[in-house]
């Protein structure tokens, strides 16, 4: 019920602010588009925790999200200065690692935020398990029990 | 001030057409193809970024910034999808990638 | 200045089609095309506010979209020959 109401604000909201034109009718017919969308939504099964994980919004936000983009600020300058050099100081190496998250989402908060930054690539998810292209042997060492690896982990966890 | 706020604007534009130019220098430049996906995810992430910020601060407060974020807000969850499935395919299609490990000197080609 | 990142952007995209056109491998040439639609998506909201029409902002969404959209579909048809097709049934969760 909780997901179910946050999903009905959040199309309102979108269709709101997509259309930036608020006569009675466009309101109205943008409150039962979103009541539809809802119920089809809820009929299909997919408004669940994992559907529309609002128990990490807080903490993604505030938290993950601003570390994220200073990681991926390093790693896109990382890169940059790789491309540029006259001899291009690349050793692209393939490793697999053991990600230390239990719930789907976590994993796949963790692979998209390891193919979000540039440098590194999920190429595979396995069964708890994935495979990483790295542009860079350092790249592709740290991985395993990084940094992020932790953060998605406590973030999965509610601390 | 509106002179400080075009000066931040101008920077981040300028910027972000820079890492797009070093993203376009890295797709010619790189030797195969698991290399380029990196250089691609550059213009992916700072350069779209860059310039969406840029574009953000000469609109203001204002329903343009919102709809200048859905469209990074949109990049940044869908192009990881997009790189990982382009990968994925490429990897089960036999694509080999150019290893500079030293255990397997075979792989390259 | 809103002319100068557009020139990068129109670089960037010469540069990517001369990749989709030599691409060794058929994945490389999409690769390309994904970064040509990304940098079309930004240069349509420049092209906004170079003309002072925010109205391009709504085609730049809709346009990440199909280009997203339309990088999966080639994908899936070069993997299985075939856009119907499930995929392997063991397929664990793409991100």
């Amino acid at each position: 019920m909780l997901h179910a109401s946050s999903v009905l604000v959040f199309l309102y909201g979108f269709w709101l602010l997509l259309s930036g034109y608020f006569s009675a009718f466009l309101l109205v017919a943008g409150a039962g588009c979103a009541l539809a969308v809802m119920l089809f939504s809820r009929r299909m099964g997919i408004i669940d925790r994992e559907g529309h994980p609002i128990h990490l919004s807080r903490r993604a936000l505030f938290s993950y999200w601003p570390w994220l983009a200073v990681e991926i600020v390093k790693s896109a300058w990382d890169v940059t200065r790789r491309i540029l050099h006259p001899r291009m100081p690349i050793s692209p190496t393939l490793a697999r690692f053991k990600p230390s998250q239990r719930t789907d989402i976590g994993l796949v908060v963790h692979a998209n935020s390891i193919t979000l930054t540039p440098g590194t690539i999920t190429v595979e998810i396995g069964r708890g398990e994935f495979l990483v292209h790295a542009l860079s042997e350092e790249g592709a060492a740290s991985l395993a029990g990084s940094e992020m690896d932790r953060r998605v982990t406590d973030m999965e966890a509610g601390k | 001030m509106s002179m400080v706020r075009d000066l931040i604007s101008w920077g981040c534009l300028l910027a972000g057409g820079f890492f797009c130019l070093v993203g376009a220098v890295g797709l010619i430049r790189l030797p195969d193809f698991y290399t380029r996906m990196h250089a691609a995810s550059v213009i992916e992430t700072l350069g779209a970024a860059l310039i969406l910020a840029g574009l953000m601060i000469q609109a203001g407060l204002s329903l343009v910034a919102v709809k200048l974020a859905m469209i990074g807000l949109l990049i940044f969850f869908i192009s990881p999808a997009a790189t990982h499935a382009l990968a994925r395919a490429a990897l089960v299609r036999g694509v080999q990638p150019l290893l500079a490990s030293r255990e397997q000197p075979s792989s390259k080609r | 200045m809103f002319a100068a990142a557009a020139c990068a952007l129109l670089v960037t995209i010469a540069f990517a089609l001369t990749r989709a056109a030599l691409g060794p491998t058929v994945f490389d040439s999409l690769l390309a095309a994904n970064t040509i639609g990304t940098c079309s998506m930004l240069l349509l909201a420049l092209m906004g506010f170079l003309g002072g029409r925010p109205e391009f902002l709504d085609l730049a969404l809709v346009y990440g979209l199909l280009n997203v959209l339309g990088t999966i579909a080639v994908l899936k048809y070069f993997r299985h020959g075939d856009l119907g097709d499930p995929g392997e049934p063991e397929e664990s969760s793409a991100p």
